[in-house]
């Protein structure tokens, strides 16, 4: 058994789980607003409209208290790296450094040299630069999504590193391997391209209240249709970038997606599940259903997994027991080669303090055999390679409800706005109230998705939670995540009521 | 060269001082940064390994015991 404090993991693991969602509720609307701003103002910049130009300012002014109350929330998380997670964090140092230090010099740089420009500028400089840094604004801030991204697909899928057992740490071999690995790619992709929908989705539900109240409506229509737009191409791309990320999980992390398809028993052609109620109580190996209720469309999970029809999709129990027949390798043989490995690590290690450089060079030949195996000798049983299936089945469905539900909603909008009857729409105004909401809901259900689907791994297969975290007193991670939970809080209520009274004000005001 | 400082400067300044909600917001924001760092950061955030090692090689060796303390039986 392993001696490890299960309730100093769940807090830590709580504690950055509140942190990130918390941050995570800022991060989406600075992506997309910043673009929406932009484009608001090339369109000021092409027409010479003075109505562009206020309604840049407008969303411009809400994009400022978003990102003014958002910003730093990020570094809460480092923080909790170096002191919660200090094993995760030296292991990692060598990886995470390059592009956590690339973030810092030169996307938030961009960011920060353009941001004066974009707010004190306007009448200051000509209106082409001011147009110009804006959109610089945008872009880096996008870019500095890009980084945080890479290194968390780097924790979904490790590419690029060797492990080095003298010093505990993954050092990276192959910097374009890590930049360019696939998760990564489609892990920005998606999550920018949602971020693109959230903020539009954000500005229908303002416009869409002004238009109830009657209030600022010329400039709510204009709002709308440059939102609609984006929102729905936007939501195309999430489409396709969302069937890119499933095809990375389906290939590099099997378990979270039978986790999201509450799949249990492999099969060839495959069904993806529409809508279905998990049974709670069914665990790896029973004999119980996996759902109440479920609605399936027949071959599809194979088709979007493997890219072919008819192929074999493993399900937990193929994963968890192995499945010779499909060539599948269960994690019960893993943790034997595991173990195997901490054994030759633990072996290595203690020869190298006896300087007996013959035991050590054979003790590190037989931990190569078996180190890709490595973070599977921390568990206890096969069944803990399981995540919690009902959250992440519940979170991906609901993820995928809200992302056909949103680009609906901007379609109807655009079209009743070019019919110019927008306002006759006494049903569809209360929908667009809460396509913010659905946004939000879309957002942080794919973070759960993504993010509890990977457990039990901070680095998948190489490292599971319990490892990561700090020998701590409960107690101090259950202060400091209390601290958080009232800090924040007093945030995001500023945020709200600032964000509220300038709405309330309206375009005139800026 | 002073006369760019200067217009700089300015801008700066001008925009400071022209600021309405801005001026809450870099109140919020001041706040916030002395909360994370002033208190959380100092009192309830330190390094583990930086504060409880003087060397590389130290934490090195800490975190390659963490790694290889469980008796990892082989089954």
């Amino acid at each position: 058994m392993i001696d490890v404090d299960l309730s100093l993991v769940n807090w830590s693991r709580a504690q950055f789980a509140f942190t990130a969602m918390y941050h995570w509720i800022f991060v989406p609307l600075t992506l997309g607003l910043s673009f929406l701003c932009a484009f608001y103002e090339t369109i000021y910049l092409k027409t010479g409209d003075e109505q562009w130009k206020t309604i840049t300012r407008f969303w411009m002014t809400l994009f400022g208290i978003n990102f003014a109350i958002g910003v730093a929330t990020g570094i809460i998380l480092e923080f909790e790296f170096g002191t919660n997670w200090s094993n995760y964090s030296w292991m990692v140092g060598d990886i995470f450094g390059a592009p956590l230090a690339i973030e810092g010099i030169f996307a938030f740089f961009m960011e920060a040299s353009f941001f004066a420009v974009m707010f004190f500028g306007w009448n200051r400089v000509s209106k082409r630069f001011h147009c110009f840094s804006t959109w610089m604004v945008a872009i880096g801030s996008n870019l500095s999504a890009v980084w945080i991204l890479i290194a968390n697909g780097w924790m979904q899928n490790p590419v690029g590193m060797v492990f080095n057992p003298e010093i505990a740490r993954f050092e990276m071999e192959n910097f374009a391997a890590v930049v360019f690995n696939p998760v990564a790619v489609s892990k920005f992709t998606h999550t920018s391209s949602s971020g693109f929908v959230m903020a539009s989705a954000f500005v229908l539900t303002v416009s869409s209240w002004y238009l109830l109240k009657k209030k600022h409506v010329e400039m709510a229509k204009k709002s709308i249709i440059v939102a609609s737009v984006f929102g729905l191409v936007a939501s195309v791309f999430v489409g396709f970038t969302g069937d890119e990320a499933a095809y990375e999980v389906a290939q590099k992390q099997p378990m979270k997606l039978a986790a999201m398809e509450g799949l249990y028993k492999g099969e060839r052609g495959a069904g993806l599940v529409a809508m279905g109620i998990v049974n709670s109580t069914k665990e790896p190996g029973d004999v119980q259903d996996a759902f109440l209720l479920e609605v399936r469309i027949p071959e599809v999970l194979s088709l979007l997994a493997n890219r072919e029809a008819g192929s074999f999709v493993p399900g937990i129990d193929d994963l968890v027991y192995g499945n010779t027949e499909e060539g599948v390798m269960g994690v019960n043989t893993m943790m034997e080669k595991g173990k195997l490995a901490l054994v030759d690590l633990a072996a290595f290690r203690e020869a190298k303090k006896n300087n007996l450089e013959h035991v050590a060079a054979d003790a590190l030949q037989r931990f190569e055999v078996n180190k890709e195996f490595m973070g599977y000798g921390y568990l206890d049983k096969p069944e803990e390679a399981v995540p919690p299936v009902n959250i992440v089945f519940n979170a991906f469905h609901l993820m995928v409800v809200m992302g056909t539900i949103l680009p609906a909603v901007f379609a109807a909008f655009l079209f009743y706005t070019f019919k110019n009857s927008i306002t006759e729409q006494r049903w569809l105004l209360p929908v667009g109230l809460f396509m913010g909401l659905f946004g939000l809901l879309a957002q942080q259900a794919g973070w759960v998705t993504a993010e509890v689907g990977r457990q039990p791994w901070a680095i998948q297969g190489l490292m599971p939670v319990k490892i990561a975290t700090t020998n701590l007193s409960t107690t101090s991670v259950q202060i400091t995540f209390a601290m958080f939970a009232v800090v924040f809080t007093i945030l995001l209520i500023a945020e709200i009521s600032i964000m509220l009274k300038q709405i309330a004000i309206g375009p005139e005001g800026h | 060269m002073t006369n760019t400082a200067t217009r700089v400067y300015s801008f700066y300044r001008d925009g400071f001082k022209q600021m309405t909600v801005g001026k809450t917001l870099w109140k919020i924001i001041f706040i916030k940064l002395l909360i994370m760092f002033a208190v959380l950061k100092l009192f309830f955030f330190p390094n583990f390994l930086g504060n409880n090692f003087e060397t590389d090689e130290q934490r090195a060796d800490y975190v390659l015991e963490q790694l290889t303390r469980m008796p990892a039986q082989v089954n």
